[in-house]
């Protein structure tokens, strides 16, 4: 991974800036918020936390326009938030409630928005690749210029169903973003543990799919490598390979121990990467927001976060007839 | 010597076929593999070559002659110097009557019938439904196989919805596998009538994708054993994404093709997946097995907001039946069809099943035994109330699938059965299904591994008390 950080490359403006902060920052602290809820055992089941990847989606989210779709894996939590799903809903869907998204139905792995194009939340490992690629098919079919940004692990990167995904996508020519997240662990397993390949975007050379590898803790990069994906998309050229360079802070889900990793590599990370940290500086040594500003970002956020804590703890329960409705349309 | 050139056996499940054309004459002299003829069969045609050199004395079939059972001599090929005229005059007679004998199963004679394992079209099978509620009465009809039923439906609903499409290995360029799609990338093009490499789990991916992005595929699987290879995405990603999403995500699309034992082709290739993908909340399940159902039902199921499972028969394709001449004829699910009135028993059946159930049912009448015979056509949702209400008349019930016994579709209504009219029955529900063993190549095993007409014929009687 790259581990300079370039802040001055991009003429990026005040605003811009101020707004993946935020983003980056809700991301954040909803995820530890859900940590805390699950703590207290209102969330249940599986609980997997984005912390730390946060600059991948607000990045990505930055280079699309409306109509793009997006689908992911059981992480979704952030590429929810990041595509402007209400926190509320989100929330109260990882408590499993009538305001959940899926009105409780789905849980933390299983969310959709069809009106913000978010496709899940998928909870088997690399199955959203080729529904990413069915997305975009449809797309291509129905004569429009939306492209689907297909993310996925490290981890999903080992599945056959991705490989028989490139091997259609660009032989159809699909306009579809594949985004490779890759935070190091499948799991508990590293990826020097699972593959011998040097990098995983350069898969997708086997198949004639253009690629690359992109600093994923650095949002203003994200951003960059997302706009030339996506018009390389836009322009009839077929389907794109991002492999973000990530890492997440947590562990692979809530009740994981995480003895595969020493603290210390999670706190040189923290120290040296991480992505929100890298956005404050550029606000506050570009003289574009002073550490009062940024407070008060943090104070709105919060309360945003809490707003949704306390509606997820107070929508009710479903309804017991919900438990026979939507089986079929 | 004289030797005889026999029709030969182009597929599996070819019992006969046209010879479209002579590429040789009397007289000519042929090397080994130099292509004799072109041979039609109800799916392709294929060139038919000589397995050895010599000179052909006689062509015993001119070219043109349809309905030319497997077997039949075609030619007379003679070695150098010898004469046409000496060869056997009987040649046509001996074998002439090529139609696949059964083996009698060890351990059952006396017992089984002397029934083709698959029999031919225009078999004992009653043309017509005494009772049809799926058209109007005195409809026009015209006959036509279950192959040309399920074309007609998918070419129908393309020309009714262009967001309808077909997905699949060989669909297009090759015409189908099975010949289902014959004609249809000429009529639809390239971009509604996609070929796919052979990769099932992934375009059955795709295709719940584009399901999901506003698109009705229908995803062609050469053979449901392929579909094994997808299960995943029709299970977790096509049945369930309704009821995850809280009903925002619905997927219509069709996963079809042939399913079950076709023949000869062991293990890996004959599963029955009825009551494997009957027992998903999210997918309706469709068997049929007349052409009129073939035709209503898959019309219905590509118009179906949910994901459909549409389970063909390869032997049944070539089959003949009535279908209503109408422009819009669809099927609703989870309507039976009571096939013929009874009164002593009633065997439920779907699918292939319903050669068996029928042939069983005619057989009976014979010996005084009045059969019921209903077709149950779609295994989700299942039409309960017909079961029921025949069986509280008759008070017997004999099940007949091709599956396994575990967790069969003949158990699954025993337990409805037993339930809801318990009080009604006068003998156990008795379920016939394949044997419960992986399919053997072997031609006696196979047989033997199949439910048969007699097997049913001799259930009925047992429930029966006779």
């Amino acid at each position: 991974m790259a581990t300079k950080k370039s802040p001055e490359k991009s003429n990026v403006s005040k605003d811009e800036l101020l707004t993946y902060y935020r983003e980056m920052l809700l991301i954040r602290r909803f995820e530890e918020k859900a940590g805390q809820l699950y703590g207290m055992g209102l969330i249940g089941g599986f609980c997997h936390l984005y912390i730390g990847q946060e600059a991948v989606v607000v990045g990505l989210e930055a280079a699309a326009k409306e109509g793009d779709k997006r689908i992911t894996s059981y992480r979704d939590h952030g590429h929810m938030l990041a595509c402007g799903m209400d926190p509320k809903g989100v929330m109260a869907e990882l408590t499993g409630r009538e305001g959940g998204y899926s009105r409780g139905k789905g849980g933390s792995m299983h969310m959709f928005s069809k009106e913000k194009h978010f496709y899940g939340g998928h909870g088997i490992v690399g199955a959203q690749v080729p529904l990413g690629a069915g997305l975009a098919f449809a797309d291509k079919y129905l004569g429009n210029d939306n492209v689907t940004f297909a993310y996925f692990g490290d981890g999903a990167a080992n599945q056959g169903q991705v490989y028989e995904t490139y091997n259609m996508a660009e032989l159809w020519n699909l306009p579809v973003v594949f985004v490779i997240e890759n935070n190091q662990y499948a799991m508990g397993t590293s990826v020097k543990r699972s593959t011998k390949s040097p990098s995983l975007w350069e898969r997708g050379a086997a198949y004639g799919i253009k690629g690359e590898a992109v600093d994923g803790m650095d949002v203003l990069a994200v951003k960059a490598a997302g706009e030339k994906a996506v018009a390389a998309c836009r322009a009839g050229e077929g389907p794109y390979i991002l492999e973000m360079m990530t890492y997440r802070y947590r562990g692979h889900s809530m009740s994981d121990p995480a003895k595969y990793r020493t603290r210390e590599e999670v706190q040189k990370m923290r120290d040296e990467k991480d992505a929100i940290e890298h956005v404050r500086d550029m606000l506050l040594q570009g003289g574009h927001a002073s550490d009062e500003d940024l407070k008060a970002v943090d104070r709105d956020i919060k309360a945003v976060v809490n707003e949704s804590a306390d509606f997820a703890k107070e929508s009710p329960e479903p309804a017991l007839e919900e438990l026979w409705t939507d089986i079929y349309a | 010597m004289a030797t005889e050139v026999l029709m030969p056996a182009l597929s599996p499940t070819m019992e006969e076929g046209t010879l479209a054309k002579w590429l040789v004459k009397e007289g000519d002299a042929v090397k080994s593999g130099q292509i004799l003829a072109e041979i039609e069969t109800d799916k392709a045609t294929m060139e038919f070559e000589a397995v050895d050199e010599g000179i052909v004395g006689k062509l015993l079939i001119a070219e043109g002659t349809a309905g030319v059972k497997v077997n039949t001599p075609i030619a007379l090929m003679l070695e150098e110097g010898e004469s046409a005229d000496a060869a056997p005059e009987k040649a046509a007679a001996p074998s002439a009557s090529v139609e696949k004998q059964p083996e009698q199963p060890e351990g059952s004679e006396g017992k089984a019938v002397d029934e083709p394992l698959v029999s031919s079209p225009g078999s004992a099978v009653p043309a017509k439904p005494p009772v049809s509620p799926d058209w109007p009465e005195g409809t026009a009809m015209k006959t036509m196989t279950v192959r040309e039923a399920l074309r007609e439906a998918m070419a129908e609903e393309m020309r009714g919805n262009d967001r309808v499409f077909l997905m699949g290995e060989e669909v297009g360029e090759y015409q189908g596998a099975y010949k289902i799609s014959q004609g249809l990338l000429d009529e639809f093009g390239p971009k509604r009538v996609v070929d796919t490499p052979i990769t099932e789990h992934g375009f059955a991916g795709i295709a719940v994708g584009a399901a999901f992005g506003g698109l009705n595929p229908i995803v062609e699987f050469m053979t449901f054993n392929f579909a094994m290879q997808a299960m995943d995405q029709i299970l977790n990603s096509a049945a369930k994404t309704l009821y995850m999403s809280g009903g925002q995500m619905g997927c219509p699309i069709v996963f079809r093709g042939p399913n079950g034992a076709a023949a000869r082709v062991g293990a890996q290739h004959s599963q029955d997946y009825a009551a494997w993908y009957a027992q998903i909340p999210g997918l309706k399940v469709v068997m049929p097995y007349s052409a009129a159902d073939a035709k209503g039902l898959l019309k219905q199921a590509i118009r179906d907001p949910n994901p459909v499972i549409f389970l063909e028969n390869e032997i049944l394709y070539g089959r003949s039946f009535e279908v209503p001449v109408l422009d819009d004829f669809t099927i609703p699910f989870g309507k039976a069809k009571i096939w013929r009135e009874g009164t002593d028993v009633t065997i439920v059946s779907f699918g292939i099943g319903m050669t068996y159930a029928l042939e069983a049912a005619e057989k009976l009448a014979e010996d005084g035994i009045s059969a019921e015979v209903i077709d149950l056509r779609t295994l989700r949702p299942i039409d309960y109330d017909t079961v029921l209400e025949s069986v509280k008349k008759t008070n017997r019930c004999v099940t007949v699938e091709e599956g396994w016994p575990v967790g069969s579709i003949g158990n699954h209504l025993s337990a409805t059965i037993m339930q809801r009219a318990f009080d009604y029955l006068d003998a156990p529900v008795l379920n016939l299904t394949g044997k419960d063993v992986p399919m053997p190549y072997a031609a006696n095993l196979e047989k033997l591994a199949l439910v048969t007409t007699a097997e049913v014929v001799e259930a009925v009687k047992s429930v029966c008390y006779r």
